[in-house]
This record gives C-alpha cells, structure tokens and sequence, in this order.
C-alpha cells in the first residue's frame, strides 16, 4: 500500500475517532449535566499520563538506546524550565530546539 | 431543561461583542501556535506525502500532536493499526475537555454543540474554559465567544499547513524539527500538573514509557498511560481523605 493511501486511511479513522472524542460528553450535555464524580478523577488524569508518556522516551530513549545525560536530557530540562516559567509553547519550542541544537554541537 | 434556550444569562449578551471577545483571547496563542503549523506542514513533506495529504490532516483531524505523531510514524512505514491507535491515544485527552465544558455548554442547542465538538482543540478549551469559569469578568454569549475563540487557530493552522508543504525543503536539516514534538507536549503537559495525583500519574507514565519503550508496535506508550492514570486515581481518593 502507497504512504498516499495509508495517509487517508489515517486521516479518515483518527479523523473520526478524534471527532467522536470531542463530541462524547458534549452531545449528551443536555442530559447528563455533570459527570459522574467517580469518573472525574480517571478523567482528569489522561492528560498528565498520555503526555508524560510521549514526552519521556523522546528525551531519554532519542535513539532507542537509554541516555542519561545527553543534549536531549539537558534540553529536555531546559525547556521544562521554560514551560513552567512561561506557559508559552512557542517558547519551549524555540528555547528547546536551539538548546538541543547548540548542545548537540557542543558535546557532540 | 430547553436545550434550546439561547443562554441561562438573563441580560441580553451581544453576540457580535462576544466573538470579538473570544477573537481577542485567543489570537496572541494563535500568533504561538504558527510554527507549530509549519512544523506541520514540513513533516508531511518529510513522510513523503503532499499538499493535499497534509491539508487532509489539517482539516479532518485538527490535532497537531497526533498530526505530527501519525506522519512521523507514516514516514517510518509503520502498520496503519500502530499509527491510528498512537493518534487515537494522543487525542484521548480531549475527553477530559469535552466533559469539563459539556456543563458549560449544556444550553446550547445540540446542532451547536455537535458543530463545536469538531473545533475543541488544547487552545479552544483553555481560553473557554478560563473564560466560562471567571466570574469577575462581564458574561458573555459562551456560543459565540467559543466560535471566536476557535475560528482563527483553524484558519493560521490550515493557512500555515499549506505554507509548511511550500517552503518545507528550505528548512536545514541541522534544525531538529522532531524534537519540537515533544518540546510540544512538554509545554502542555506542565500546566495539567495542577495536583499531586497528576504528578504522580505522569512520572508513573514517564517512567514506564521509557522502560517499555522497547516493546514492539509502539505498545510501550499506551501501556505508560494506562499505568499512569491506574496509579494516579489509587493515589488520588487519599489525597481527598487526608
């Protein structure tokens, strides 16, 4: 199968599914005022976890090997710095990625 | 409860004034959020794909992490069923938004809501949210302040889309535009670390992330999330008690 046809197949399926996400607890809001309390906590806690998740092995594991202390963990830490100081993503992009590129070659 | 009553507000509230409002809110995010559609724009370039596959992810899926997710992992020739559940997984943070503004827009009318669900992005909802729940500030028309608020992230992301695919091969390869993806996540993972069972949820995440991270067909990722949020709700009812 052609990337071509493998990208549409994606934006079709995720397409949908990232729709019906959205759409879950708005459609029903009418009827279901709030959520049900002890979902409230499972809830608020994907984000945190899904995110940690992504963000972990691209800092630690850059190249499937497990690095401890190279420009992607210095990196890493100078643009958690910069997002806890600023809020801002445009930042902690910029701040990050001339981080990594500056420390790739200065330690590479 | 009529679903379709206009607003609980009983003051007359401006519809016109309300969409500039939501307008004003979210254009210096918007402004942020630009390269970020570049980004975009370029890695489906990088994937192999063109203008019309990219403008495809920019228009139905509307998720710059799971977009950049997917074309990274299309790129690699991944099994179509690896990189679906990977952007499936991404998005499923937008459960939480959708439950945590359902009460907010529950007066809507339901076609509303239905045509709202579709623009319920990370900027959408932090704007709303924080405007919906601020009682200092004079009320507004949620509708229209909610379709303020989204119309122009959707417009710089397709606009910026179409500008990454153009200008995609003059980007330096010395710029590792990968890492922006994390980088990404990272800065919006910090402001959902509001408590201590989320902290608690996504050092579990992060840490079996990076131990599974091995496991074939990506598995490691959802894996670290379930982990992360089973260990941060068992945490989470002692912290109400104590």
């Amino acid at each position: 199968m052609s990337r071509v046809t493998v990208a549409w197949i994606v934006i079709a399926v995720v397409g949908l599914g990232t729709y019906l996400v959205r759409a879950s607890f708005l459609a029903v809001a009418d009827r279901v005022a709030q959520v049900p309390e002890r979902w409230r906590t499972p809830l608020r806690l994907i984000p945190p976890a899904v995110l940690a998740a992504l963000v972990a092995p691209a800092v630690l594991r850059p190249e499937g090997e497990l690095v401890l202390l190279g420009p992607r963990v210095f990196a890493g830490v100078i643009a958690l710095g910069v997002a806890l100081w600023t809020r801002s993503i445009l930042a902690t992009i910029v701040v990050g990625l001339a981080a990594v590129i500056g420390l790739e070659i200065l330690l590479g | 409860m009529s679903p379709d009553h206009p607003t609980p507000d009983p003051r007359v509230l401006d519809p016109a004034a309300s969409l500039r409002a939501g307008v004003r809110a979210v254009l210096p995010i918007t402004v942020g959020m630009a390269p970020f559609g570049l980004i975009v724009g370029i890695a489906a370039t990088d994937a192999g794909l063109g203008l019309a596959e990219a403008v495809g992810f920019s228009v139905v899926v509307l998720a710059g992490a799971a977009q950049l997710a997917s074309l990274d992992l299309i790129g690699r020739d991944a099994p179509i069923l690896v990189v679906v559940a990977t952007a499936l997984i991404i998005n499923l943070r937008m459960l939480m938004y959708s439950a945590s503004l359902a009460p907010e827009l529950a007066h809507l009318s339901r076609a509303r809501r239905l045509l709202g669900a579709y623009w319920l992005v990370d900027q959408t909802y932090a704007v709303s949210i924080v405007r919906f729940n601020n009682v200092e500030v004079a009320p507004v028309d949620r509708w229209w302040f909610y379709v303020g608020s989204a119309l122009p992230l959707w417009v710089v992301w397709q606009l910026t889309t179409v500008l990454g695919v153009l200008v995609g091969g003059a980007v330096p390869d010395a710029i590792p535009l990968g890492f922006a993806l994390p980088l990404a996540f990272l800065s919006l993972l910090v402001p959902t670390l509001t408590e201590r069972p989320a902290v608690i949820a996504a050092l579990t995440a992060a840490v079996v992330a990076v131990v599974a991270a091995p496991l074939p067909a990506n598995a490691g990722m959802p894996l670290a999330a379930l982990a992360g949020i089973l260990v941060g709700w068992v945490v989470a009812p002692r912290q109400v008690a104590s």
